[in-house]
């Protein structure tokens, strides 16, 4: 064979469009991507279930039985507790890994010069991360049916919004994983999570109720410059009963609204600071 | 597509220039090359001269501020995807996917390249026995030294057949049997057709792999040529290097005090400046190998290189000529660390 051929050979090899290489690379990488995934499920699992199942542990069944909260407390913490798992979840995994990914192990690299944009590289990692996130947002269900016994009642005619719900959510969490791991040296990662993830998870309304927060006004409208609340209200207008629990709540327009204005901004700017950092 | 098939060059860089956002002066500072189809082309300089920016231009990862570089036929600036086909890296630092296991980055790798599944496993693994992986290819990487690491990088690099392959420093921080290892691959790789882009600052690695090297420093080129071609522009490029034993009698007689103004070494050193072509002539207080040779003295010639053989046989004459008896004599070739130091007038590791 001459080198003609073989160079002939070569070039059948390869797809004939820019599109077509770039789709054959996008699947190759969720195709790793879920391999790892696979392999790593059990330590994913228990990373991200430990903390909703103390939670549902503490707060849905422990204070009820010993009588410092409602039983109906439990009704109106597991949207919240859903919320926060598909929320930190991705954020929590993304902005972790691509930071470790960028500042030394450059295990990334490979993917970045692979044959399609690198923003797809970037895209990627959010919609698998959003779909680990989910991933394990669905197991926080059986999880609770568990923890709460007769206390856990959620509807089930809402079903589609409740999917629909989680999915905006997890793929937010991941796009402000992706800004917080391209902009944050890995070194200053878990000071910023004290700095910004606290706050964000307790102003959220997760473990209350939006429109209970009438009493405290001032809180209330502080609550609402923060994408969890319209998530945890979204997420409880799909998951409490009708006869259990009705009280004023946010729009779902607006919080489909703000859910969305939310994973624009955020994905857009962290598409942006993405290329940035790996193309100098 | 169809550029690739035409017989041109498989790189084009004009007037390549790279300022990063925060630098005072250019990374990369107007450079021009070529490199042929098949050639194993070597960038040479310390660090921070300028060789892995101007391989992250022509890879794609870093964008060039002005000029142009076209690598397999294709513009780095306007086709990224068209040149990610066609090329394989080889990084500095290892960054091998510590979550695959040794096949599985390989296979991967092609996969992302659009290598259909039959001719990838296949590939794979003639790869893995090619670079002696065969007993950890189910492996994860995470106890693999780093010259194993290199290794898979190296296979992983060729599993789309790149028609460029890009080494920047590969042979860096490696011990010196996984070093001989990947310059024994390179060869082979050039005897393949490969064509091959090197960094590297160690001059005997540029020396021995590379057809043509261009010298780099401070983001320039500055001397462009083959290993040999280069040497020679050394100032008085042939060195030889002779030990001579002055005639014993005379030398013995002489006390310091009463030392002749022109010792029988002087006079050999004298002789030797007289040879036609030789524009230096340095002493050398070689240590005596033994106890016969405590009078000897050693000397190095400079000379324009024109004919070695000739100054050899001359210098010989000279040397008998003095009556001093003739110990050791060899032609010494002018190092690339010689030009290097002779270009920038600085040490390359310093």
């Amino acid at each position: 064979m001459t080198v003609s051929d073989l160079v002939a050979q070569r070039h059948e090899l390869r797809p004939r469009s820019h599109a077509g290489a770039a789709w054959r690379a996008a699947v190759a990488i969720v195709s790793r991507d879920v391999l790892v995934t696979r392999r790593e499920i059990a330590s994913l699992l228990v990373q991200t279930l430990a903390q909703p199942l103390f939670f549902l542990f503490i707060f849905g069944k422990v204070l009820s039985s010993v009588g410092t909260t409602s039983p109906r407390f439990s009704v109106v913490l597991l949207p919240g507790i859903v919320a926060f798992t598909v929320f930190l979840a991705p954020l929590q995994a993304l902005s972790i890994d691509l930071g470790r990914d960028l500042s030394f192990t450059r295990e990334i690299d490979d993917r970045l010069l692979a044959p399609l944009p690198v923003t797809l590289v970037a895209l990627e990692k959010v919609v698998l991360a959003a779909a680990r996130g989910l991933l394990a947002g669905g197991f926080v269900f059986p999880l609770a049916y568990w923890v709460l016994g007769s206390s856990y009642q959620v509807r089930t005619d809402e079903i589609g919004v409740l999917i629909g719900m989680m999915a905006l959510t997890s793929i937010l969490g991941a796009a402000i994983g992706l800004v917080m791991g391209t902009i944050f040296p890995i070194t200053h990662l878990s000071l910023i999570f004290s700095i910004v993830i606290t706050p964000l998870i307790f102003t959220g309304c997760l473990y209350y109720p939006w429109g209970s927060l009438g009493v405290i006004r001032w809180f209330q409208v502080l609550t609402l410059f923060n994408p969890l609340t319209y998530a945890s209200e979204g997420m409880r207008s799909a998951m409490v009963p009708v006869q259990n629990w009705t009280p004023e709540s946010l729009a779902m327009a607006w919080v489909v609204l703000v859910l969305c204005a939310s994973l624009v901004l955020s994905l857009a700017s962290g598409l942006k600071f993405f290329r940035a950092r790996v193309l100098s | 597509m169809t550029a690739t098939t035409q017989p041109t060059a498989a790189i084009e860089v004009e007037r390549l220039v790279k300022r990063y956002p925060k630098g005072r002066t250019n990374a990369v500072d107007g450079v021009s090359f070529a490199v042929r189809r098949g050639e194993t082309f070597g960038l040479l300089g310390p660090n921070g001269a300028g060789k892995t920016t101007t391989i992250g231009m022509l890879t794609t990862m870093v964008v060039p501020t002005s000029g142009r570089a076209i690598v397999a036929g294709v513009d780095v600036a306007t086709d990224h995807i068209g040149v990610k086909q066609r090329i394989g890296v080889v990084p500095q630092r290892a960054n091998v996917d510590r979550s695959l296991r040794v096949s599985e980055i390989l296979t991967y790798h092609a996969a992302y390249h659009g290598v259909p599944r039959r001719d990838r496993m296949a590939r794979a693994g003639e790869l893995i026995e090619e670079l002696g992986l065969e007993k950890r290819s189910k492996e994860k990487l995470d106890l693999f030294s780093g010259g194993l690491q290199q290794r898979v990088m190296v296979a992983r690099a060729l599993m789309h057949e790149p028609d460029v392959l890009f080494l920047d420093e590969p042979t860096n921080n490696l011990d010196p049997q996984s070093r001989l290892f990947l310059w024994h691959r390179i060869r082979a790789l050039r005897d393949r057709g490969v064509t091959i882009v090197l960094s590297t600052h160690d001059m005997e690695e540029a020396d021995r792999l590379c057809d043509r090297i261009a010298i780099m420093d401070h983001g320039r080129i500055l001397a462009l040529d083959t290993p040999e071609a280069l040497k020679a522009l050394v100032p008085g490029g042939t060195m030889l290097e002779l030990r001579a034993r002055a005639p014993e009698g005379i030398t013995l007689a002489a006390t310091p005090e009463d030392m002749p103004s022109t010792s029988p070494d002087d006079r050999v050193l004298a002789a030797l400046k007289e040879l036609p072509g030789v524009t230096r002539v340095d002493r050398q207080d070689g240590r005596p190998h033994d106890h016969r040779e405590l009078q000897a003295s050693g000397y190095r010639l400079y000379a324009d290189g024109r004919d070695p053989g000739t100054l050899l046989a001359s210098a010989a004459q000279a040397v008998i000529g003095e009556q001093a008896e003739l110990l050791d004599l060899r032609l010494a070739r002018p190092s690339l660390e010689d030009l290097f130091i002779h270009l920038t007038g600085s040490n390359l590791r310093s």
